[in-house]
């Protein structure tokens, strides 16, 4: 811990205050991000964390006009695994996807990428959020607006992120971002089939084991 | 003697747990659903006091009648008559409500004079009464609608419409009728799903009002496009539902009831509609959920699918009772469309019925008629029920401070009815206290209102704050002006012809 110099600590505030530079320039930003070694991990990880610390907090802090919560039904380590499972999908898939089709992003390079993309969800949300404690159901339009740009905003960042850090042609980047969706989907389906063999398999022996103990 | 006293005391623990653990199934298996009921915001069960108790269930014998009932099918109420249709006997009995736990048969009517052949009734299944005592009677057997004086003499009948688009074989089956002020019949009949039929009051037929809307979802659509001349005869087809009955308001507006689709019908779906003059929906539904009964269609004690309204009934307080024939319930609406009682069920009990059919109203007091336990069924507000009544009223009627105070009396007894919380901060909305209504709007998620008091809230607040407001956007404003300008006078005195000569005098 008392490693943290200050010269660490420089380049963390630098990079942090990068995405702020990804974010309006995505091109140019995403390109220096890994190329010119802009990004650190410790910003990445910042904004992840920024990120579902909001979504959480919209549960609590949003105006109930806009989002109304069961909190009987609601498990938060779900809740907090909505944004993480889908993202180390992304992350996994994308890259194993581009790294057979000569895509230069590695895998951490892909993760803190598509972290920076999410910038502007916090940037937006958290306004927002305290934003529409003020407001009454006759604006709710704008509240929803708003909120859909964050979120259009956000996506549109991954995919320019997504072809500055692999070097590829705008076609070639919209292509792979279908794929790592299938990707993703794929994945879903081996997990679902593994964890049910899985289950098959400890059944079984749960039952022969019964089965053994009846016997004896 | 200490521990003697902690021996008794663990023991009495253990032996209240158990009690708990034993008395807990048999709670459970009593049902999911007390006797009363309510839905709040999110479509959960809340358990409620009851709203409505049985003051007395009235049979045949109860009645003082030679013959007993046989499967009811009808009533209506006027004044402090009410008019049983005993369609199983041929007959219709006139009953006068003395009290609520006493009810004198009046006369019995199972003919009637004038210059018609059949004078006669087979299976009257409905029959109304005009405000000058002539009666409307669905003679469904007899394939007419009979007009009779009030000394029973025949004045007309209605028969079939003479409409081309029918079916000339069809036979005439009225089943459900009403009347508006000026005489004019609307009524429902078997195998007629073009709306309610209209006839005025010289007895011509004057068309089909307010037909059901046609549902259908587009997979269907694609399939019908697929599918053969004789599978497509074997579908189902697209055509509006037949209603189930009829209420004519003291508004002059018509309540009908129809059957829904289970499996196209949503949970915002309404099973009830309000028609105007024109047979269009006027039907108010601001409440979270569909006008459609239970809102939870499994099995469960031998009944599924969605409500099956069978009658409904209007109070002059705009509350309107469905009475639901597959589980045997009552459901209570608001003029907004939100639940305010659930209650009755299947069975055997008093309160509990096995074929209703019918419903109606005197005052708060709902008449429902059983046709297989041949009786009605007179059920009276509880202390609850008048509270809840009386608020609404009061509501109404402008006394606001009254309606808060009556509401918050609800609460104290039912703190899980969603109404109590909104009815209170109405009041409070009206009362101009409107952080307070807030509070209470927010509780039970009603945006809307919330909203509204909202909105004042801010306009007093910002009205009050002006001042402060306008110094705010003055300082936002003028700070950076400053600032500006102060750096510019400092540039302009560090850059000054003097200084700078006075430096080079230094140098």
């Amino acid at each position: 811990m008392a490693a943290i110099t200050k010269e660490k600590y420089d380049r963390y505030i630098d990079s942090l205050k990068f995405a702020l530079y990804c974010i309006s320039h995505p091109l140019d930003g995403f390109w220096d991000l890994t190329h010119e070694k802009r990004g650190t991990y410790a910003a990445a990880n910042t904004i992840l964390i920024a990120t579902v610390l909001i979504r959480i907090l919209k549960l609590r802090y949003t105006s109930f006009i806009f989002m109304t919560v069961y909190w009987e039904d609601l498990n938060i380590f779900l809740y907090i695994a909505s944004i993480l499972f889908p993202l180390s999908l992304w992350v996994v898939g994308n890259w194993g996807l581009t790294t057979l089709f000569d895509g230069k992003g590695r895998l951490g390079q892909v993760y803190m990428a598509t972290c920076y993309a999410f910038t502007p969800y916090p940037l937006i949300q958290f306004p927002l959020m305290i934003f529409s404690n003020f407001v009454t159901v006759d604006e709710k339009e704008f509240y929803a607006m708003v909120s859909a740009i964050s979120l259009v905003w956000a996506a549109l960042l991954v995919i320019a992120a997504m072809g500055q850090i692999h070097e590829y042609s705008a076609g070639k980047n919209l292509l792979f971002t279908v794929a790592t969706l299938f990707a993703m989907l794929v994945m879903i389906f081996i997990l679902m089939i593994f964890f049910s063999m899985i289950s098959q398999g400890v059944s079984y022996f749960i039952s022969l084991g019964k089965e053994l103990l009846f016997r004896l | 003697m200490q521990t003697m006293k902690k021996i008794v005391k663990g023991a009495a623990a253990i032996f209240a747990g158990m009690m708990v653990v034993t008395a807990t199934p048999l709670t459970a298996y009593a049902g999911e659903y007390g006797y009363t009921y309510n839905y709040d915001y999110w479509g959960d069960v809340q358990e409620s006091p009851d709203f409505y108790n049985v003051c007395k269930v009235f049979t045949g014998s109860d009645l003082g009648l030679d013959t007993n009932l046989k499967s009811p099918d009808g009533i209506f109420t006027y004044g402090n008559f009410i008019y049983l249709c005993d369609s199983g006997n041929n007959r219709i009995i006139e009953l006068k409500r003395d009290s609520a736990e006493k009810l004198e048969v009046v006369r019995i009517i199972d003919s009637f004079e004038g210059d018609v052949e059949v004078k006669t009734f087979s299976n009257p299944t409905d029959v109304a009464v005009s405000e000058e005592g002539d009666f409307y009677i669905a003679d469904q057997g007899n394939a007419r609608v009979l007009k009779l004086d009030k000394d029973l003499n025949y004045i007309m009948e209605f028969t079939k419409p003479d409409d081309n688009t029918l079916d000339p074989s069809l036979v005439f089956q009225p089943k459900k009728l009403a009347i508006d002020t000026a005489g004019r019949v609307y009524c429902i009949a078997t195998g007629i799903n073009k709306g309610l039929i209209k006839y005025e009051a010289d007895g011509s037929f004057s068309g089909f009002v307010g037909a059901t809307p046609v549902t259908f979802d587009w997979t269907d659509y694609i399939w019908k496009k697929f599918a053969s001349q004789e599978q497509r005869a074997k579908m189902e087809s697209f055509v509006p539902t037949e209603y189930e009955n009829i209420f004519m308001d003291y508004e002059g507006f018509i309540y009908a009831t129809m059957a829904i689709n289970e499996d196209k019908a949503s949970k915002t779906d309404n099973a009830v509609r309000k028609l105007n003059l024109m047979g269009n929906d006027i039907l108010v539904h601001n409440g979270e959920w569909g006008i459609l009964g239970d809102l939870y269609w499994g099995s469960g004690g031998g009944y599924e699918g969605p409500s099956v309204f069978t009658d409904v009934t209007v109070m002059t307080n705009d509350i309107y009772v469905c009475l639901d024939r597959n589980r045997g319930r009552c459901f209570g609406y608001d003029d907004q469309g939100n639940i305010v009682f659930c209650y009755g069920g299947n069975g055997n009990m008093n309160g509990y019925f096995r074929k209703p059919t019918a419903i109606d109203c005197i005052g708060h007091d709902i008449y429902v008629v059983d046709a297989l336990d041949n009786s009605i069924t007179v059920f009276v507000p509880t202390e609850f029920g008048q509270m809840v009544y009386n608020a609404i009223e009061q509501f109404d009627q402008g006394k606001y401070t009254e309606s808060g105070e009556s509401w918050q009396n609800v609460m104290n007894q039912n703190g899980n009815y969603d109404l109590a919380y909104i009815g209170i901060g109405r009041s409070l909305l009206r009362q101009k206290r409107y952080k307070e209504a807030m509070e209470y709007f927010e509780l039970k998620y009603d945006d809307e209102n919330y909203s509204k008091a909202y909105k004042q809230y801010r306009k007093e607040w910002v009205e009050d704050h002006i001042v402060w407001i306008v110094l705010v956007i003055l300082a936002l404003f003028l700070i950076p002006l400053g600032s500006g300008r102060i750096k510019r006078i400092k540039h302009e005195i560090d850059t000054a012809d003097i200084f700078m000569n006075l430096q080079d005098g230094e140098k």
